[in-house]
């Protein structure tokens, strides 16, 4: 078989057949960060909308510009009606922004006895564990994804499709992953090992993991102190007479994100990194068996001319301005350098959106064009849930 | 192209801290600067603390293991050294190195606290990237960390994460020395913090000349400030020279450059000036016209920030390790200021 080339013609991802289906209820855009996430996922809850959907968009980190533009002007982890949208349809649309601190505290205040409650908020350790922690953004996006689903189409939550936007992590696979991670390590050995003493009555329950601990326990001490381990300590036992289970939970919102119903829209910009990235987490999402709507590209260079090749215009432009002609001639080089270069971009973004394409054939694409300027308003967003319908 | 403070108070910093927005060039831009100071003989160590492998992609070479691995000598003399720190590495060479760890270093790992110390407990992994730079910084050519040998390295150049943690990244020492209030961690955490802080380190934020690179940098810059520590130079990457003079790209703008004469110019180059052609030419040259203006926007926001800036153009080809030193030559004048010195050095060998 010789190595020629090969059709690289990738299906086009209809977004509007996905975001009409009535039986699409969650749609998750991931990918890396800098690639418009955010933009993307606000652009598609406000097309679904005004087509007739009941949506709400969960934005974890918007631009300023972009939560104006929806109407958002604080973080107070809350879903807000969008007011100014085509309603002609019957749809609606709500947009909030997620407050992980608070989440995670409403977590804890809903499931702990007041007193309870109050004693792990004040914990050193729970304290920089919702505010800092790595996963806690990721773990927190999926607790609140998990709490818009149960109230779906109540009247408060009206909604029948959650648009959700992913936090902006070094990897796109860190959404799949933190959850997991946060939910093992409170579920693990390490933890069981520091919370025996308490549970047992004392340090018999040390015996139940023989000699090593007492090095272990020792060690860490030396490392991170003793004040640090005693409050993780009360910290994970609180949590755990809370909710039976760190892990429990995590592996109940990771199910929601399989079910029939969920599509995940993966999101890159035409760069090889950002590429790169998409193909690893389109390929952990067939692993996993997660289900896969598409690939968007996004801020693909625009090219309005045609007529003429980009090797063909840079020698015209050469030979105007070789020519020394008047102002018009130089102009004209002008305007055919630019349009070299358009085309040259252009093609090297198709070139690197084809090769992804190869490696993951039938994956339906779309392709949005870039824009001028960041969106700052609602017309700006509609410009661009067009052009993701490939309209 | 470099504008701003031709001396800038930094030309003594040893530790080149890295940040920038995803997507805006970041590795490329610290290879670029680990080079830079390279060419005036200096021996350099580039890190990376993400786990990405972006230096080896750059300089297309092996990856980077947790050892340091020379991969770029210049003539002259001049070396760029790479490492990809990693926390678990760093931990367990940090505990062989304060408590000759053997069995119990594996006992760590079997019980998972190794996992629990460089993934949940808040803050320890950074302070373990950073107290690893820390480590190297002081490392004299005798091996040992303190002394009048001559320091390893001349300079350290840190790949950091993005603007949007670097605030934390770079003051999670205090917040550890919170948590952790006794032991190793929270002993170096306090002399980590004092190198931070001090006139030795600084913090490059590279950008594009779009809105939200550019807002992201102002807030990161204010951040640093805030925080107390030093940012360095603003490097704008991926620049585009206008194609057009600007009072062409005025014309453009307003839809008043002249078709008839475009035309007639594009005939006289043997081009055949269809409408679609000629239409499609002007549609480009008013997208072109408000993207430069958009630019000049955003390049004046990041001027009124009062640091140096240097651009660095748009590599048609993509990145590769013949261009990273194009970009380094460009570098050149910003982060070596005499000839044999690179930054950092005098202070260095005093």
């Amino acid at each position: 078989m010789s190595p020629g080339p090969v059709s690289t013609k990738a299906p086009l991802l209809n977004i509007d057949a996905l975001i009409d289906d009535p039986a699409t209820q969650i749609v998750v855009c991931c990918g890396s960060g800098g690639v418009g996430k955010t933009t993307t996922a606000a652009a598609l809850g406000l097309r679904a909308a005004e087509s007739g959907r009941k949506v709400v968009v969960l934005t974890i980190d918007p631009a300023r510009r972009l939560a104006q533009s929806l109407g958002l002007t604080e973080l107070d982890n809350t879903p807000r009606p969008v007011t100014d949208i085509d309603t002609a349809a019957g749809g609606s649309l709500h947009a909030m922004m997620l407050d992980m601190k608070r989440t995670f505290d409403e977590v804890v205040i809903a499931h702990s006895e007041p007193g309870k409650a109050e004693q792990i908020l004040a914990n050193p350790f729970y304290q920089a564990v919702s505010s800092s922690f790595a996963g806690t953004q990721e773990y927190m996006a999926m607790e609140k994804l998990g709490q818009l689903k149960a109230s779906a189409g109540t009247e408060d939550a009206p909604w029948d499709l959650i648009v959700v936007d992913t936090p902006p992590s070094r990897s796109a696979l860190d959404f799949l992953d933190a959850p997991n991670r946060l939910g093992s390590f409170l579920d693990g050995r390490f933890i069981r090992l520091l919370t025996a003493p308490a549970k047992a009555g004392g340090r018999a329950g040390l015996k139940v993991f023989g000699v090593g601990v007492q090095i272990v326990t020792s060690t860490m001490t030396k490392i991170l102190g003793g004040q640090m381990l005693s409050d993780v300590q009360t910290f994970v036992n609180a949590l755990d007479t809370m909710f039976g289970g760190f892990r429990e939970r995590a592996d109940e919102t990771y199910r929601l994100l399989s079910e029939d119903g969920t599509a995940f829209l993966v999101v890159a910009a035409p760069e090889r990194d950002a590429l790169r990235e998409a193909s690893y987490f389109v390929d952990r999402l067939e692993a996993d068996g997660m289900p896969l709507a598409g690939l968007v590209v996004n801020r693909i260079g625009r090219v309005s001319a045609t007529g003429v090749t980009p090797s063909r215009a840079l020698a015209a432009a050469e030979s105007l301005e070789e020519s020394g002609g008047p102002k018009s001639a130089s102009n004209a080089a002008g305007l055919l350098r630019l349009h070299a270069s358009l085309v040259r971009t252009a093609e090297r973004q198709r070139e690197l959106a084809d090769r992804f394409s190869r490696s993951h054939p039938g994956i339906p694409v779309a392709h949005v064009p870039a824009l001028g300027r960041d969106v700052h308003d609602l017309d700006g967003l509609r410009e661009i849930g067009h052009a993701l319908a490939g309209s | 192209m470099t504008t701003g403070p031709t001396d800038p108070s930094w030309a003594r910093a040893r530790l080149h801290v890295v940040t920038g927005k995803g997507g805006t060039g970041k590795t490329t831009v610290a290879s670029a600067i680990a080079l830079a100071l390279a060419s005036a003989h200096a021996h350099v160590l580039l890190t990376e603390v993400e786990g990405r492998q972006g230096i080896s992609q750059t300089f297309d070479v092996p990856p980077l293991g947790t050892d340091e691995t020379r991969i770029v000598r210049l003539p002259g003399g001049g070396e760029v050294v790479g490492l990809a720190i990693e926390p678990k590495a760093a931990l367990l060479e940090y505990l062989q190195l304060f408590y000759k760890l053997g069995r119990a270093g594996k006992l760590l790992e079997k019980f998972g606290a190794i996992d629990f110390a460089t993934t949940i407990a808040p803050g320890v992994r950074d302070v373990l990237l950073i107290g690893k730079i820390y480590e190297a910084n002081r490392r004299r050519r005798d091996g040992k960390h303190k002394g009048d040998a001559p320091p390893v390295y001349d300079g350290i150049v840190l790949d950091a994460p993005p603007t949007g943690r670097i605030g934390r990244f770079l003051s999670v020492n205090s917040e550890v020395a919170d948590l952790a209030r006794v032991g190793p961690i929270a002993s170096q955490a306090g002399s980590i913090t004092r190198l931070l802080e001090s006139e030795q380190t600084v913090v490059h934020l590279v950008t594009l000349l779009e809105e939200m690179p550019v807002q992201e940098t102002l807030e990161a810059i204010a951040d640093l400030r805030a925080k107390g520590l030093h940012p360095g130079a603003i490097i704008v990457n991926m620049v585009r020279e206008p194609l057009l003079d600007d009072t062409a790209l005025e014309q453009a703008r307003a839809g008043r450059l002249h078709k008839p004469s475009i035309r007639t110019q594009l005939g006289e180059a043997g081009v055949k000036a269809t409408p679609e052609l000629v239409d499609g030419l002007l549609e480009e040259a008013r997208d072109h016209a408000q993207r430069i203006d958009l630019e000049r926007e955003q390049l004046a926001l990041l001027e009124a920030t009062g640091l140096p800036i240097a651009q660095l153009p748009a590599l048609p080809g993509g990145v590769d390790s013949g261009s990273v030193r194009e970009l380094a030559d460009l570098l050149v004048p910003l982060f070596v200021h005499r000839a044999g010195a690179p930054t950092g050095t005098e202070q260095a060998h005093a």
